[in-house]
């Protein structure tokens, strides 16, 4: 490991944490399922409810079945689809900012007001909106996550894109006679995509939540593929006699996001700390 | 501030409500199945009949100016599931439990944050500004759809120090509030701690030092107004992130709020409840954003001299 990687990773005792805390939590989410020995449908039918045991090391639904294996597969789901989701925003917002910073004066202007106008909406509602228009999937759900996160990656790349435009590389290319796509795409976006990328960190413990959310009010993830959010709610309806099936996709999903939170704002002051030496 | 400027920020708030309203209408239009699709089909003489009382056997452009004309009055129209209740009355009989939940929210989230963020931040590298931020961060971690389901589980259904759910007093809502305002109040503390270690840098606190000036003083009027401006500009995403929180805390705690009504008309595909919901949380997000413009020019005088 690099000693730049490795003080990223573990310079500061949170961020240690952050880090054994998500390696071990995507462990889990790659072998979890196949360890223990039940299928996400199995029904055990003598332990209905069951709590950590042997068996089921960590109980089981009100329907029998291994909570082991759900929260696995949940977080699966659920990381899945803030992984594709942070794709397709970086997919939008990169390409946005890059053309919006390029191409500078009104065009920039109105795309930035764009983006300031749909900052103010409670972006939720959008995604609800979207969910009901189109029907409950989960294919819509990366989509129209990832169509509502773009807006802080734009920001970001436009920002950086307004540092490069100007560059030697980029005079140079309008000199050979370049155009204004082939430049963008070509000479700008490699050139801001690290910073994006950074920020992109940023985005998948934001998208993770608001799955979850929309997943908890039955807007989301749907039978008989489950999620964390799915679960939670699952757990919730039933608290007084599983408190297990709440407190543990509960604690993972909190868990996940706390770290992805850490490790993301690390990496950023790291990139700021760059930037600014450099 | 001039006139001109404040004319200019209210006709973008009036355009952007326009698009909204226009966006709305039009995405829930393109909706596959009618808002009276349920378990079984309707006899077509009553489907049409129901499609005409509701005037959606008009052209859209007649439907839209009508449905403009009727919110440019206030009316948000008829719910189409539940019968005999317009958009404005269920808009009205939830108003009053979401807008407790979140302006106590508010109050708690931004009091506790800043007062967290200012007692960090002012000794920068401290054992207490790393305890402090420690717990903000876990704070972070936990939005209303964790925080929620677990307090009550723990606080209402094990301990059973307060109610779990439905309304009736103060106590009620003492839960919910601790369940929205929690990920907000960690959020506002690192903002304020961050901005107070800033400021702390600033060479005109070198110069209130130099001159004497009382602690307290400096606090009060040198740190504190420069410190709050990032969190003032943070007031308006939490202002929106509220709302949504919101919607998962009254379903958890059983509060008939305006979140609920939502969830249920997007379930029940009851097109003009939703559409109403949303132009209100619309309108409530944009609102609020204009008040923390207009306060961030009174309290930073480089944005007002701009302006």
């Amino acid at each position: 490991m690099k000693p730049s990687v490795r003080h990223t990773l573990f310079g500061t005792p949170a961020a240690a944490i952050a880090s054994v805390l998500l390696a071990a939590v995507l462990l889990y989410l790659a072998v979890g399922a196949s360890l223990s020995g039940y299928a996400l449908e199995d029904i055990d039918w003598d332990a209905m409810e069951a709590p950590p045991t042997a068996t089921h090391w960590f109980g089981t639904d009100l329907a029998g079945r291994d909570l082991f294996t759900r929260v696995s597969s949940g977080g699966r789901v659920s990381l899945g689809v803030a992984v594709i989701a942070t794709l397709v925003s970086i997919a939008i917002g990169v390409p946005y900012g890059a053309f919006a910073g390029y191409l500078g004066g009104r065009a920039d202007h109105v795309m930035m007001r764009i983006v300031d106008t749909l900052y103010a909406l409670p972006f939720v509602l959008v995604v609800i909106l979207l969910v009901v228009v189109v029907g409950r999937s989960t294919l819509l759900l990366f989509a129209a996550l990832g169509a509502v996160f773009w807006l802080d990656i734009a920001r970001i790349v436009r920002g950086q894109t307004l540092r490069v435009r100007h560059a030697a590389f980029v005079e140079a290319s309008r000199g050979l006679g370049a155009g204004t796509v082939h430049i963008v795409l070509r000479h700008v976006v490699p050139n801001v995509a690290g910073p994006a990328l950074v920020y992109a960190t940023l985005t998948v413990p934001g998208v993770m939540l608001a799955e979850a959310f929309l997943s908890f009010l039955g807007l989301g993830v749907q039978e008989p593929d489950t999620s964390w959010g799915v679960l939670i709610a699952d757990g919730t309806e039933n608290m007084q006699a599983a408190p297990w099936a709440l407190a543990i996709p509960a604690g993972f999903l909190a868990a996940t996001v706390w770290s992805l939170n850490i490790l993301g704002d690390r990496l950023r002051d790291r990139l700021d700390a760059a930037v600014r030496s450099g | 501030m001039s006139l001109a400027w404040l004319a200019r920020r209210l006709a973008g708030v009036v355009l952007t409500f326009a698009v909204i309203v226009a966006a709305v209408f039009g995405l829930l239009r393109l909706a596959p199945g009618g808002p009276f699709d349920g378990e079984r089909a309707l006899p077509p003489e009553v489907e049409a009949n129901l499609r005409a009382a509701y005037h959606l056997d008009e052209p859209l452009p007649y439907q839209f100016a009508r449905y403009v004309a009727a919110l440019a009055q206030g009316d948000l129209g008829p719910s189409f599931r539940q019968k005999d209740f317009t958009v404005n009355d269920l808009v009205a009989r939830g108003m009053p439990v979401s807008a407790t939940l979140g302006a106590g929210a508010l109050v708690l989230a931004a009091g506790v944050g800043l007062w967290i963020g200012i007692s960090a931040g002012l000794r920068p590298g401290s054992r207490r500004d790393a305890l402090l931020m420690s717990i903000a961060s876990l704070g972070i971690a936990l939005p209303p759809v964790v925080a929620a389901p677990v307090l009550v589980m723990v606080v209402a259904v094990f301990w059973q120090l307060l109610p779990a759910g439905g309304t009736g007093g103060p106590a009620h809502y003492v839960l919910p509030v601790l369940a929205l305002a929690l990920p907000y109040t960690a959020a506002v503390a690192r903002l304020t701690r961050g901005s107070v270690v800033e400021t702390l840098a600033a060479p005109h606190l070198l110069t209130a030092a130099a001159k004497g000036l009382p602690q307290r003083r400096v606090l009060l009027r040198h740190i504190l107004p420069l410190a709050l401006l990032p969190v003032l500009s943070y007031l308006g995403p939490m202002a929106a992130g509220l709302l949504a929180g919101s919607v998962v805390v009254e379903q958890v705690f059983d509060l008939p709020g305006i979140g609920r009504y939502f969830v249920q008309g997007a379930i029940n595909r009851d097109y003009t409840l939703v559409m109403g919901v949303t132009l209100v949380y619309a309108a409530l997000v944009l609102l609020f954003n204009l008040a923390v413009d207009l306060l961030y020019g009174r309290l930073d005088p480089r944005i007002r001299l701009a302006r």
